[in-house]
């Protein structure tokens, strides 16, 4: 038998493809590659996103006598012993790599940094105290230390050599009426406080009349009577101290008002641990950032993403689905009609950077610019809305999403049935009453469907937010409760932005790291979120008009 | 063809001078028609009798449908449609600049091949052609409603359902729903695009039954592929070939002594 190997193997790739088994094979594997990856993506981000809230033990290492850390254990890694000892650590003979510790120290009022390396062999032992303290602060990130006293006025009123669990008692019992004091300074600054220099700030627009220097008076003493009020409140929180021993037996005494939260982890019971968590989660989710965003929550980010997609869409819908309209139903199908819907199709491949600084020319600059100097004149030169805002990255993302939109609705109308246009034509319907009536409701589920790829889009774009409106930090959220309720002037944060920002531009990498995850996972979430609606309000709309799958 | 039996009558006049004045609804005169250039009508002149049932036969792309489509201006929609000649409904030519053709479709219903109802419910297709007119109340809708439905036969099997979805409808339910909705408006013609064509025995039928209720009512005017169809519903039948008007004449007289050979060569399956 001779056969030449060419005609072997077509002979075999003939058997192959009649059989079509390795076709179905091929595609199969296709699409669990792809689920493998979207299900890690999705995993990788929970497992470091989601273990970030879950209360660690604090372990203390002892290297010598005179040498202690009490941290949090962050993650070990094997290092290379050439390395190590290139770095100039003296290292025990022997071979193989050395096993180093990244530890969460904290205390970074004290130590300069919150994060330390330790080698697993200097550790000499390993203890978790049970009377292990850990704060969350407003500032200076973690405190990790034994809680030593509570003091009042500078005298101490319990002390834990004494009376251990009845300081303890004290100590929350001091931070619970703290808590209590700092949401009344918060509920004085933020809405009383702010809400009359407001209302000063309106008033000098009618200095001229009459009733003016009576209202400032007004204002004036409601103004000192508050601040009056918050001198009494700051005075009172100042009172209130707390004394605690550091590992290497340093004492600190702080203040109270300062405590976001304080537990002692390796004494937790798991549901304990699962309220302190959820409690963590919910501030994650509810909470304006601290600390350069490396600490609190992300809730102005998630707020600012929302709005801003759900102005987007109610730009983008409207001119997407008039523009395919347009397209489809009113030009004639000649070479000019053809020529615009390339264009369109390329506008949706043209990078998004691209729209950023257009949106910063024509719509920050341009618009905004001209807005200012024919309404808000007074305020010039500080711009009002010739600066970057909510309302230019809404219209710069509903260009950006233009014609996703477009395509999507084009493609809805141009299948439905004629049939069905004529039959309202026939019943003597003009054009516009049919198109109205009955050709719009019929492409309503796919216009939803270029609603939902716009979203999709719009929601983890952040290259060309940088340019016109996101920030880092915003002061407050665009929208509050004072008129006209929704400022869409004011910059915002955004989840994208803040992912970028945590991961790439914060002072204290370690720290933020967790939150990066966090923050990704929480987009994708929020993404999601937004699609599935979208998804649900189409899946109802088709229902309601199924002709095409009938016709 | 034998000798006996010929109607000299009929060979010596032309076709559509069977039919007095006064009973005409809708004339056709020179009315030539072409897509793009291509020639779909040549000349047809054709009067079409008042409250009877006319049937347009032929073999495909004879230009049946297009001629059909003449009637209420549907061929407007058409990208390079070209028309010459005059067709005048109740003596006015539907062609002429001022006739509104939104007007002119509502004179003149038509039903397509396809049941074609919207997706909206079953009372809201019926309304439909009311509710562009201007009319929205609701006793009068209600009322107009069922008694389009009834005179569809439709009313005793879907009373309970107005509110669902048409497109829930079988086929043939769906186009007489659709024929419902046509009569709604109240038009003088209506006009059946091969109506029964995608439907099944029965509802064709039940179909062909209804065409025999409306004529009292309405001028009918009915394109089919087939001809026991057309022998059994219309009053009058005209055979159309290659876009030209063959032959037109009582249905009786033109299925069982046809004039020209080549009616006879379709109606006898001779045909190809």
């Amino acid at each position: 038998m001779r056969h030449s190997l060419t005609a072997f193997l077509s002979r075999r790739g003939n058997r192959l493809l009649r059989l079509g088994e390795p076709m179905v094979w091929l595609n199969a594997g296709a699409v669990s590659l792809s689920m493998i990856a979207v299900l890690g993506l999705l995993g990788l981000l929970a497992f470091h996103g989601l273990g970030y809230f879950w209360p660690r033990p604090v372990a203390l290492y002892e290297m010598g006598p005179n040498s202690r850390v009490l941290a949090e254990r962050v993650s070990v890694e094997q290092v290379d012993r050439a390395q190590l000892q290139a770095a100039g650590y003296p290292l025990p003979a022997g071979a193989g790599d050395i096993a180093r510790l990244l530890l969460k120290r904290g205390n970074r009022d004290v130590y300069g940094t919150d994060f330390v390396w330790l080698l697993q062999h200097e550790i000499v032992r390993q203890s978790f105290p049970p009377d292990a303290l850990r704060v969350e602060r407003e500032e200076w990130g973690n405190l990790y230390g034994f809680l030593e006293a509570v003091l009042r006025d500078g005298e101490v009123v319990a002390d834990t050599a004494s009376t251990p669990e009845a300081t303890w008692q004290r100590f929350n019992l001091e931070l619970e009426r703290s808590r209590r004091i700092h949401a009344q300074i918060r509920k004085l600054e933020q809405e009383q406080i702010a809400g009359i220099s407001r209302r000063l700030e309106r008033l000098q627009d009618k200095r001229d009349s009459p009733q003016f220097r009576a209202e400032y008076a007004a204002l004036e003493s409601d103004y000192q009577r508050a601040l009056r009020k918050l001198e009494t409140l700051y005075a009172e929180d100042a009172r209130h101290a707390y004394r605690v021993r550091l590992a290497d037996r340093q004492l600190l005494t702080l203040p109270l008002g300062q405590v976001v939260r304080a537990v002692r982890p390796n004494r937790m019971s798991l549901l304990e641990k699962l309220d302190y968590y959820r409690e963590r989660v919910w501030e994650f989710l509810s909470a304006a950032p601290r600390e350069a965003n490396t600490e609190g929550g992300v809730y102005p980010a998630i707020f600012g993403t929302v709005l801003m997609v759900l102005l987007m869409s109610i730009v983008v819908t409207p001119f997407g689905v008039l523009a395919a309209v347009f397209l489809n139903e009113v030009a004639g199908q000649g070479r000019i009609t053809r020529v615009f819907r390339a264009a369109v199709n390329n506008l949706a491949g043209v990078p998004s950077i691209v729209y950023g600084i257009f949106g910063l020319g024509f719509f920050v600059y341009g618009i905004g610019g001209e807005v200012d100097s024919l309404f808000f004149a007074d305020s010039l030169p500080s711009p009002t809305y010739g600066t970057p805002g909510i309302m230019w990255a809404s219209l710069t993302l509903a260009l950006l999403t233009l014609p996703v939109v477009i395509v999507a609705t084009e493609e809805g109308l141009a299948r439905i049935p004629r049939s069905v246009r004529e039959g309202s034509l026939a019943l003597g319907a003009t054009r516009a009453e049919t198109l109205w009536r009955v050709v719009l409701p019929m492409a309503s589920p796919a216009m939803m469907t270029g609603v939902i790829l716009a979203v999709a889009r719009a929601a983890g774009e952040v290259a060309p937010l940088m340019l016109v409106g996101v920030v880092k930090l915003a002061p407050s959220l665009p929208v509050d409760g004072i008129y006209p309720y929704l400022h869409l002037e004011q910059k915002f944060m955004h989840l994208g932005f803040h992912i970028y920002d945590l991961g790439f531009q914060s002072p204290n990498i370690e720290a933020a790291r967790p939150l990066v995850y966090a923050t990704a996972l929480l987009l994708v979430i929020i993404i999601a979120l937004l699609n599935f609606a979208a998804v649900t309000l189409r899946n109802r709309l088709r229902e309601r008009y199924s002709a095409l799958d009938a016709g | 063809m034998s000798t006996h039996g010929i109607n000299i009558d009929a060979l010596q006049r032309r076709p559509w001078d069977t039919i007095q004045d006064a009973d005409v609804a809708l004339s056709v005169e020179d009315l030539s028609l072409s897509y793009n250039g291509a020639p779909a009508l040549r000349e047809i002149n054709l009067r079409i009798p008042r409250r009877r049932v006319t049937a347009f036969i032929g073999p495909s792309g004879c230009g049946k449908s297009s001629l059909l489509r003449c009637f209420n201006r549907m061929n407007d929609l058409m990208d390079g449609c070209q028309l010459t000649g005059r067709v005048l409904l109740e003596e006015q030519n539907i062609y002429s600049p001022e006739v509104d053709v939104s007007q002119l479709r509502r004179r003149v219903g038509m039903v397509f091949q396809k049941p074609n109802p919207f997706p909206m419910s079953v009372y809201e297709n019926v309304a439909y052609g009311l509710r562009i007119q201007g009319m929205n109340k609701r006793r009068r809708l209600d009322e107009i409603v069922e008694k389009s439905l009834r005179s569809a036969a439709l009313w005793d099997e879907i009373k309970d359902r107005l509110h669902e979805n048409a497109l829930g409808l079988s086929g043939g339910q769906q186009q007489r729903l659709v024929i419902a909705r046509t009569i709604a408006v109240e038009p003088e013609m209506v006009l059946l695009d091969e109506p029964a064509s995608s439907l099944d025995p029965i509802s064709t039928l039940k179909i062909e039954e209804l065409i025999y209720e409306l004529k009292s009512r309405y001028t009918i005017v009915i394109v089919t592929h087939n001809m026991q169809q057309a022998a059994r519903v219309s009053d009058m039948t005209a055979f159309m070939n290659l876009g030209r008007l063959v032959e037109y004449d009582s249905t009786d007289r033109l299925f069982t002594n046809p004039r020209q050979r080549q009616t006879e060569d379709y109606i006898t399956g001779r045909y190809g």
